[in-house]
């Protein structure tokens, strides 16, 4: 039987944990719930943030928080970019699937010829930092991570619900003719939508430099488990992306504790599966 | 008086240059540059997808031996053209690859793709045409079960048998011998089969394993599992590791604030882990290291500079030869010596020649007549020692002055 400490330590890294998924999955839910795009190059512009981040610090050492005020306005814009073709091309949630999984893959070989496919590990001294308290350890930069994802997520939620153009844009995800009859112009808050999704991503791009590992293919490592976060948290939802991402963290910490980590990988689809067998009113 | 020494002197200088050039004119004679024909000689590397990085280490060491082998004779007076696909990292591409490049490019040869389960799916394409393969990175030997089949690296027919003992005889000249210790692995195939060997030959040995983990891999977060081994708090932690996992696992164990006693990392990515704060002292299995008593080797010296000039121009953080870079270095040389050997390009014949015969590769004499065409097994450690890799065990293979150091 596993000891209360090891059970409150895996517990709290499994929470620290998911508020990467939660970060990363809130982009995505927004575009998903709110533009009816699955935009699945999501991932690889993280990752692409993540590199930048990476190459700024070990060539030209540049802070990791000045990085991130360059990266995220760049990917806003790739972002906004992204959205003028799906709006041109008149893409539906379908057919962005298709187009965005070629467009991350478009990137994860451009990351891949000027990177190399080699691992590539974000060295800081303030990476591996932890805050005691009483029996368990604290990752620092975990810890911040979690704060900004809180911080991030109930931001977004204020204003998708407090603000006008926030209200607009969960009107025209409803009904768009409805909504443009009102006079919401659907199709410029979708560009700041998108940009703003994708800004997201150039934030959890930032924390994945600085606490994972970055090489090509792990463009494609986080994609079930933030799926799942997804869904479990409600399309359109950043406060529920956030939650369940530190659920399903948690879930597979606790699972790594107490069974085997080969088990951690069964975990969030198994929570999935049984929150949509239960079906709760808030799902 | 005439001074004679300055007449001898210029004779002298006189005699060793035509002497030279008479050498440089005869090796030329002999050595004539390949012409005709090219020997056409197909394989695939992972060059996307997720063992990618080590396709590049491979590839690399094979445009060096290609370049070799032209430099000398070719392939029996022709030279000789790579054909290299991508298989990007899954068996099912690699198995379509080599069924192309023999029924549809044509190759007259090939050399084998990288890992145990591209090397098995183009193991079967090669038994179906009777292709001799050779590969150097089959980490379960026991699934080469094709005749024609031979292993680049001196894993030997047993490693999880042989390696764990090399292993434990190590720990056991510790000042103070584990008595206890926790295996991690990855799930990884053949991580997976090293780790099952150590665990048992832990206990034949009176090693305790208090804890024995699998993990799958591509596992994100190690909080969960560093916790455990720090629980468990054995004297020596063995990691079944791929890749960047060794990392992320010694990151994890500082957050907690524990670092364990000794550590064995099976397969890691060796620049990171070198250069880690946490890796130091840290050991790992290899076959060899740029450093004597291998540099002494035929051709090593000048292999591992062309290596470290095409790493860096191709921007591999990790520039150094390595014994992985040197698997595919002695595919080369065994199906070089294969073709020389058999006068032939025909594989029965180079088949029938390799069992019979001995190898002079980058890894020392290889024979292939034992079980699974496996010769002896040649396990070494290497040690993370000022930020580099060092052989310490067996000492007969340690750089002077190396030891073994226990944390």
């Amino acid at each position: 039987m596993p000891s209360a400490t090891l059970l409150g330590q895996a517990l709290i890294s499994g929470v620290l944990a998911g508020g990467l998924y939660g970060l990363l999955a809130m982009g995505l839910s927004l575009s998903w719930g709110l533009l009816r795009l699955v935009n699945l190059s999501h991932f690889a512009l993280a990752f692409l943030s993540a590199y930048i981040v990476y190459e700024l610090g070990t060539t030209y050492h540049v802070e990791p928080w000045w990085s991130a005020a360059m990266v995220v306005p760049l990917m806003f814009l790739i972002g906004a970019g992204q959205h003028w073709l799906f709006d041109r091309f008149k893409v539906n949630e379908l057919a962005s699937l298709l187009i965005t999984f070629s467009f991350a893959v478009i990137v994860e070989v451009a990351i891949q010829l000027y990177w190399t496919a080699d691992f590539r590990r974000y060295e800081t001294e303030y990476a591996t930092r932890s805050i005691k308290a009483g029996p368990f350890y604290i990752p620092v930069m975990e810890l911040v991570l979690c704060i900004v994802a809180g911080l991030i997520a109930w931001g977004t939620w204020l204003w998708l619900r407090r603000t006008y153009v926030g209200k607009a844009l969960r009107a025209a995800a409803e009904d768009a003719e409805i909504a443009a009859a009102y006079g919401v112009d659907h199709k410029k808050l979708a560009y700041l939508l998108s940009g703003i999704g994708a800004a997201y991503a150039g934030i959890a791009g930032t924390f994945i430099a600085l606490i994972a590992t970055l090489a090509p293919a792990q463009i494609w490592a986080y994609l079930g488990v933030v799926f799942a976060v997804v869904i479990i948290g409600r399309l359109g939802n950043p406060l529920g992306a956030l939650a369940a991402g530190m659920l399903i963290g948690a879930s597979e910490s606790i699972a790594m504790a107490v069974l085997s980590p080969a088990w951690a990988p069964v975990v969030s689809f198994s929570v999935l599966i049984v929150i949509l067998l239960w079906d709760p009113d808030w799902l | 008086m005439v001074d004679r020494r300055g007449a001898w002197r210029r004779r002298g200088v006189l005699a060793a240059m035509v002497g030279g050039t008479a050498t440089l004119a005869a090796s030329s004679i002999l050595r004539a540059a390949p012409s005709g024909k090219p020997v056409r000689v197909g394989g695939t590397l992972s060059l996307t997808g997720f063992l990618a990085q080590t396709a590049a280490i491979h590839k690399i060491a094979s445009e060096i031996m290609v370049e070799e082998i032209n430099g000398r004779n070719g392939f029996l007076g022709r030279p000789v053209e790579y054909v290299l696909l991508d298989d990007q990292s899954k068996p099912e591409v690699a198995r379509s690859l080599y069924e192309k490049l023999i029924t549809v490019d044509k190759v007259d040869l090939i050399q084998g793709p990288y890992a145990t389960a591209p090397i098995l799916a183009a193991m079967g394409v090669a038994q179906r045409y009777g292709k001799v393969m050779v590969q150097s990175s089959m980490g379960i030997p026991k699934l080469q079960t094709y005749d024609r089949a031979f292993p680049a690296t001196p894993f030997g027919p047993e490693p999880n048998v042989t390696y764990p003992n090399v292993i434990l005889d190590a720990m056991a000249k510790f000042p103070t011998p584990p008595k206890s210790m926790v295996i991690l692995t990855s799930k990884f195939p053949s991580a997976q089969f090293m780790a099952l060997g150590m665990k048992e030959q832990a206990g034949k040995r009176g090693v305790k394993v208090p804890l024995y983990l699998e993990y799958e891999s591509g596992t994100r977060d190690f909080g969960a599992i560093a916790a455990r081994v720090k629980e468990a708090n054995a004297d020596f932690l063995w990691v079944g590791s791929l890749g960047l996992e060794s990392n992320l696992l010694l990151e994890a164990l500082r957050k907690l604030d524990y670092t364990p006693k000794n550590s064995f990392h099976l397969y890691p990515a060796p620049g990171p882990l070198a250069l880690s704060p946490d890796g130091d002292k840290a050991l790992c299995s290899t076959f060899l290291e740029p450093d004597e008593p291998f540099m002494s080797r035929p051709g090593m010296k000048r292999i591992a500079q062309e290596f470290k000039e095409k790493a860096t121009k191709a921007n591999l953080p990790y520039t150094t030869i390595d014994a992985q870079a040197c698997g595919m270095v002695a595919e080369w040389q065994i199906l070089e010596a294969g073709v020389n050997g058999a006068g032939s390009l025909d594989d029965e014949k180079i088949a029938a020649w390799l069992k019979k015969s001995k190898v002079e590769t980058i890894y020392g004499s290889t024979r292939f007549d034992g079980p699974y065409n496996h010769g002896d097994a040649a396990q070494l450690i290497k040690q993370v020692q000022d930020k580099k890799w060092k052989v310490v065990w067996p000492p007969e293979f340690a750089a002077p002055g190396v030891k073994l150091i226990a944390s």
